[in-house]
């Protein structure tokens, strides 16, 4: 007999237990589904982080600062920016302060900061203008500010060319930032940027917190590294411990041996409720070969060799579990969705993920029909005929 | 009268029940002809079902020869047995043995799907035996819209499917009133004279004596004629 029979014989035989089959693909929906589920939103979760962190460019450097004896000077920056290989540098004092417009008074976050900001930060203006240099060397009282102050003091009024009074000082706002979402916990639409020497007045401080540092290419990043870490170095000997360089590729790569732990971990558990799946369908082989004792006693005696009932059993379960695994696929992708929207996590479904857990389940299906198959095709037909 | 198709010499069989053995067949030596329609008759336990078990290649014997068309059925494989059921032999049950999930067209198509036919030429060939036994028009019903007797006619219909050379009837009216019996038994007669070999195994002398030719079991020996149970009394 051929296997393309074996298969409508199966098939058939599946049909006629709807109850039956329903229950063993139970098994293998809830494996396959809980794998995707759990896979798609381990890895949305992974791209979110991925995507936030690539939004602030993978050839970014950035140098904090540590108290206030590094004492790191216009000119020392200007040195650094000079260095092969560097596009842009961006230096940054930051405080919070108290904003104030007409009744409305809030706690902001302050940058001040040079032109260079908003290339090497990727910050936009959907409105008006960003800081210039200009602005640096007038201390102008301007200020930029993101897309949540502007609705905060402004509502649907537009901002530009109104004032705002930051510490009791009035500034005028030239610019609206492009919103940017909350970054890791913060949302980066509550900001007021300011000019860099502006900036260093109203927190009452000169030191410079952080500079950015932008590589002309990603692939020369550690090379620039380098570079910065050995000229910061010979600029401040012995006070290492005062700054700290960080390359934005380390930190990426950080997150993603984080996220892809997590992700094999999901998906481990989620694994084993394939497995538990897998027995599910043995267990109800095993039940369904002895309730078709008769049958399989009946097939033998009208010449189906050991081959025949070893394929009808075996393609039974196989075909199983390879549609309990399709449903599952269906139901995990539904489910997925469903569940990203009610609690607006990002999920993102990766074909490997589901081809991977459904050949898992055929694979399932094979090894745990294989030993009640196996059973059918040795039972002795006489014994099995005289079965009730 | 050419060489017999059955040749047996000698067939023992014994079952261990307990600390007690079973012969269930006891030295039995029968030779069957091309064409026959021969009737085994015994009382219940006399190893009539174990006999068309060895007849029908469902079982091997513990000493002595089945040659089955020349053929030692003692030295072949499961696989080869298999084949050997398929091809040569048609089984009619007393119960029947009807797959219950399949329809009597499907039914009969069994043992031609076990044998490689195409899926065409199956369902030829299946409604061919239907239309055989009457019941053409029943094709599509499943074992369980069917009588007793409408049920053992496709089962007769499955039996013939793969024109074997021989049909083997475990009390097939067994289960069965008088009237469907003689129904039976008639189309058993009549595919008697189409060229079947026909074996009937019978607990039921009245019905045993349908066939040309009558042996006896008791206590799993075999006895020609009928032996005591029968007497005398002519047969033919
Ligand atoms: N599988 C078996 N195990 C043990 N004893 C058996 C088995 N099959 C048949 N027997 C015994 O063999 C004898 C003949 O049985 P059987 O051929 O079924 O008789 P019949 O069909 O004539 O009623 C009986 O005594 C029965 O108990
Ligand atoms: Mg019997």
């Amino acid at each position: 007999m051929g296997i393309f029979q074996s298969i409508k014989m199966a098939l058939k035989s599946i049909k006629s237990n709807k109850l039956r089959s329903a229950l063993t693909m139970l098994g293998m929906i809830i494996g396959v589904s809980s794998v995707i589920i759990l896979v798609s939103i381990a890895q949305g979760s992974a791209a979110n982080v991925t995507s936030q962190i690539n939004q602030l460019g993978t050839n970014l450097l950035t140098i904090n600062t540590f108290g206030s004896d590094l004492a790191l000077t216009e000119d020392k920056i200007k040195e650094l920016s000079k260095l092969n290989g560097v596009k842009a540098v961006s230096p940054v004092v930051s405080g919070r302060v108290n904003v104030k417009q007409g009744r409305t008074s809030s706690q902001v976050t302050l940058t001040g900061t040079n032109a260079e900001y908003s290339t090497v930060r990727d910050t936009k203006v959907s409105n008006g203008r960003f800081i210039t240099d200009l602005d640096l060397e007038y201390r102008q009282k301007i200020a930029v500010i993101g897309s949540d102050t502007a609705s905060t003091f402004f509502g649907t009024e537009n901002p530009v060319g109104q004032y705002l009074q930051i510490d009791g000082t009035s500034f005028k706002v030239v610019g609206v930032l492009v919103s940017k979402g909350s970054s890791m916990g913060q949302s980066g639409d509550n900001v007021v940027i300011v000019p860099l020497s502006t900036g260093q007045r109203l927190v009452k401080s000169t030191t410079i917190n952080q500079v950015y540092l932008q590589g002309q290419s990603e692939d020369q990043m550690d090379f620039v590294m380098n570079e910065v870490e050995m000229a910061l170095a010979s600029m401040y000997p012995n006070k290492s411990d005062s700054y700290s360089v960080t390359n934005q590729q380390d930190l990426m790569d950080t997150m993603s041996s984080v996220t892809n732990t997590m992700t094999m971990m999901l998906g481990g558990i989620a694994s084993i409720s394939l497995l538990v799946g897998g027995i599910g369908i043995m267990n109800i082989m095993l039940v369904s070969v002895s309730e078709r004792t008769k049958e399989i006693g009946i097939r033998k005696a009208i010449g189906a060799k050991r081959r025949d009932v070893l394929l009808q059993f075996l393609i039974e379960a196989v075909v199983l579990s390879g549609v309990g695994g399709l449903i599952g696929i269906l139901t995990g992708v539904g489910l997925g969705k469903l569940v990203s929207s009610i609690l607006s996590l990002t999920v993102s479904f990766t074909p490997s993920v589901m081809v991977l857990s459904f050949l898992f389940s055929l694979a399932v299906g094979v090894v745990f029909g294989v030993f009640p198959a196996n059973k059918a095709s040795k039972l002795n037909p006489i014994q099995a005929l005289r079965y009730e | 009268m050419g060489k017999p198709i059955i040749q047996i010499s000698n067939l023992m069989k014994t079952y261990r029940l307990g600390g007690e053995t079973v012969h269930a067949l006891n030295n039995v030596s029968i030779e069957i002809e091309k064409g026959e329609f021969i009737a085994i008759i015994g009382p219940s336990g006399s190893g009539k079902s174990t006999l068309m078990n060895m007849i029908g290649c469902l079982d091997q014997p513990h000493s002595g020869t089945y040659l089955l068309d020349g053929k030692d059925i003692g030295k072949l494989n499961d696989n080869q047995l298999a084949t050997i059921r398929n091809r040569k032999i048609g089984f009619i049950f007393q119960n029947f043995n009807l797959l219950t999930k399949l329809t009597a067209l499907e039914n009969v198509e069994l043992p031609l799907l076990y044998a490689g036919v195409s899926a065409k030429e199956r369902r030829e060939r299946a409604l061919e035996g239907l239309n055989k036994v009457g019941l053409k028009e029943r094709a599509g019903h499943l074992p369980t819209q069917l009588s007793g007797g409408q049920q053992q006619r496709v089962a007769i219909a499955r039996a013939l499917a793969g024109n074997p050379a021989i049909l083997l009837a475990d009390e097939p009216t067994g289960a069965l009133d008088s009237k469907t019996s003689k129904e039976i038994l008639l189309i058993m007669k009549e595919l008697n004279e189409l060229g079947h070999t026909i074996i009937l195994i019978t607990h039921d002398l009245a019905i045993a004596k349908q066939a040309n030719r009558m042996v006896s079991i008791q206590d799993g020996q075999l006895q020609e004629n009928g032996g005591e149970l029968v007497g005398n009394l002519p047969i033919y």
